[in-house]
């Protein structure tokens, strides 16, 4: 009788846990909903920063279901260096445009103008650093309290240890000294006047959860995740777009191939991968098999020294 | 596949960044680029082979003093489970980022050196894992290789913690022998340590059933926000938004609001803007009551009879994480998941020991990583649960209203 008892308790555990239990995607999606809705709660003036990539393409994924049938308590807001991709850029208005939701562009190439910053030189000259200023004048103009970005600490060893409520000081600035703890789920957002607050959903997110999520949730990305063919120039092992924001040498090794991107950046940071995923399945299966990590893949400004990204951040990267 | 979160306790010298580089490493979760980085480094340093222990120290100071300062997030996963885990420093002067990464954690690895036993260092980091809860406790006797492989000594060392575990109440305790260095028993058996008929780290990590710490009986919602369209069509919608924190929500459940008391019944419960008839723990769902009543963020909905304690006076154990010391009246906004109000440290009961769990009572001063047993008045009635009885609603934050930090994390009792 008591064995039976025991059989019977031991059954209904295992039907218990079954029906209430979820899976790694749905617990990480509940986690990052919670965090936005934190910064709804939390703040006063918020913003997503958007840049037409897949993490914040997912992210503004996240916040439909964090906040429909309301509207986002907060407007897109997209830094663009004036060296994107084009269908980034058209896959940016358009979903804003669909979703009815508040789109907020400011731009390098103004910042530059209005404060006379000399552009970087160089083959890849790159404006990522650049952003940082535009970032922090959107952030004055509309007096933005917190940001919520698409960063995941599996990108990079100095995002590894950013919290995700991360405080920085009126010029933006991560000290990784002075973070506050972050302990079970609760989020301090309590900040001085000037300061502001980044704040970042996915950061328990890896590559692979992302792109498991866009398949199993039919999330929509720009053209240029699939493969396609595209004119390219071999750098160092890496596939760079050939485009009028490079220079270009006649002795560059310039070919069509067919590429597609692992992350979506500036056109003069950004490489390609050869490939010919055309769906995500068939991405999913390259990155399963891949060697290479994301960010060394495809960044080349991170390859500038071991702390590149723990110095972008102290001084006000995203 | 589901999430095992896990806390990694220990120094650099018991091999702690070892261990986890062996993880990452064996189960392929390290990169090509990212192993040509950190070979780039072991030479930068003169060392001959490849320091596992540099995939993990992120920051620069960190690597320049081959010390782990701050709690550094890994991730890898395996066909059966997605893992992250929190490594953090071992030392007592970091006790405050140990305490934090504990503090979300399923488990603990707690490292042991096989040459030196259970040690000061051993059993403060066993009593922050029985402070905080964490319900499985992992005791990886590791340097193995350096006593040769003897089950004698690890026989002892499993007498040994026996008697702590039994001391602080651990729940679950699991011993396995190991050398991370030579990746025995991390992911592959070790013909070395045939004696020993358990799993390896890696295999007990895959299986441990960590589904029953989630608890689906004191269901908990704490209000974050409320959504309120305001467009013609959907008029009178008013969400509350939230993320289901216990237990299980059911349409027509009766429910009571805390602190105020108030009842009503659920409505709808939507889940990704889809009408579900019940969701539970840890989904972020919306909730919609069949009454118009005044419910804002900080709010509990709580259905059934099991509810929260409400009260303004909370006894406390009390982790102390500011370098401005705690002292006896001053004023904090005590923050417990989405619930903000100001509270007074009123009596400083005793200091605790984290070394040796002995007390001190009406300590003269609480400094930074100190432990204390408190009792916090609120300025108004707080819903809350004992941490020991649910810990998703019984552990509170501190935080100095004129800095804004952080300055304590708080058990209720």
């Amino acid at each position: 009788m008591i064995t039976h008892l025991r059989t019977l308790q031991s059954d209904f555990k295992i039907k218990k846990m079954k029906q209430y239990r979820l899976d790694h995607l749905d617990q990480l999606e509940s986690e990052a909903i919670h965090i936005m809705r934190e910064v709804a709660g939390q703040f006063e003036r918020p913003a997503l920063l958007f840049s037409g990539g897949k993490d914040s393409i997912v992210l503004v994924h996240l916040a439909l279901k964090a906040f429909r049938p309301g509207k986002f308590p907060f407007p897109l807001v997209h830094i663009d260096t004036g060296h994107n991709f084009q269908e980034a850029l058209d896959f940016r208005d358009q979903l804003a445009e669909k979703l009815g939701e508040k789109l907020v562009v400011r731009s390098v190439e103004d910042t530059i103008k209005a404060q006379n910053l000399t552009e970087p030189k160089g083959k890849f000259a790159s404006r990522n650093a650049l952003q940082t200023y535009t970032l922090l004048d959107t952030i004055n103009e509309f007096k933005f309290d917190a940001c919520i970005g698409g960063a995941r600490r599996d990108e990079e060893k100095a995002r590894a240890k950013e919290r995700i409520f991360s405080v920085r000081d009126e010029f933006g600035q991560w000290d990784p000294k002075r973070q506050r703890p972050e302990l079970w789920n609760t989020y301090n957002g309590k900040i001085q006047k000037g300061e502001n607050v980044r704040v970042f959903p996915i950061s328990n997110w890896t590559e692979l959860d992302v792109w498991n999520y866009i398949r199993r949730e039919k999330i929509e990305l720009p053209s240029i995740y699939f493969a396609h063919e595209r004119e390219v120039l071999e750098h160092e092992g890496q596939l760079v777009a050939v485009s009028n924001f490079i220079q270009i040498e006649p002795t560059d090794n310039i070919s069509v191939k067919k590429v597609r991107y692992r992350t979506v950046g500036d056109m003069t940071c950004t490489a390609a991968v050869e490939s010919s995923a055309s769906n995500i399945d068939d991405i999913i299966n390259e990155i399963i098999a891949t060697k290479t990590s994301e960010r060394g893949e495809t960044r080349i400004d991170d390859k500038v020294s071991e702390a590149a990204m723990e110095d972008r951040k102290k001084n006000g990267y995203f | 596949m589901d999430i095992l979160r896990f806390i990694t306790a220990g120094s650099v010298d018991d091999g702690k960044s070892t261990l986890i580089g062996r993880l990452l490493y064996d189960s392929k979760s390290i990169m090509i680029d990212q192993l040509e980085a950190i070979e780039k480094q072991s030479k930068n340093r003169e060392e001959g082979e490849i320091d596992l222990a540099l995939l993990t120290d992120g920051l620069r100071a960190e690597r320049e003093q081959g010390i782990t300062i701050d709690v550094a997030y890994k991730y890898f996963s395996t066909p059966k489970r997605k893992f992250i885990i929190a490594d953090a420093p071992g030392h007592i002067q970091y006790t405050r980022n140990m305490v934090t990464g504990a503090s979300n954690a399923d488990l603990i690895i707690i490292l042991i050196d096989a040459r030196h036993g259970v040690v000061e260092q051993t059993r403060r980091h066993s009593i922050i894992a029985s402070l905080l809860k964490i319900p499985h406790v992992v005791v990886a006797i590791n340097k193995m290789d350096m006593v040769n492989y003897s089950q004698d000594v690890f026989n002892n060392i499993v007498i040994d913690y026996s008697t702590v575990a039994k001391s602080l109440g651990l729940p679950q305790v699991t011993y396995i022998p190991m050398s991370a260095l030579n990746g025995d028993n991390i992911v592959d058996k070790s013909d070395k340590l045939s004696w020993f008929d358990g799993e390896t780290l890696l295999n007990f990590l895959e299986n441990v059933e960590v589904q029953n710490d989630v608890n689906l009986t004191n269901a908990r919602f704490p209000v974050q926000y409320v959504i309120r369209p305001q467009t013609e069509e959907l008029h009178d919608y008013r969400g509350y938004a939230g993320k289901i924190i216990s237990g299980i929500y059911r349409k027509g459940d009766t429910v009571t609001i805390l602190p105020a008391g108030l009842q009503s019944k659920i409505a709808s419960i939507e889940l990704g803007g889809k009408e579900v008839k019940e969701a539970f723990a840890p989904q972020s769902v919306i909730l919609q009551l069949e009454d118009d009543i005044d419910i804002s963020r900080g709010d509990i909905i709580v259905p059934g009879n099991h509810l929260p304690k409400v009260e303004q006076e909370l006894d406390v154990l009390l982790c102390w994480m500011d370098s401005k010391p705690l002292t006896e009246g001053s004023r904090y906004l005590v923050q417990l998941n989405s619930k903000t109000v100001k509270g007074i440290v009123k009596e400083i009961e005793y200091k605790l020991d984290v070394n040796s769990l002995e007390k001190q009572f009406a300590p003269e001063k609480v400094s930074l990583n100190d432990v204390v047993k408190a009792k916090i008045r609120t300025a108004s009635p707080l819903p809350f649960d004992s941490y020991g009885d649910l810990r998703v609603n019984g552990g509170a934050i501190l935080i100095d209203e004129t800095s804004n930090v952080t300055v304590g994390a708080c058990m209720i009792q």
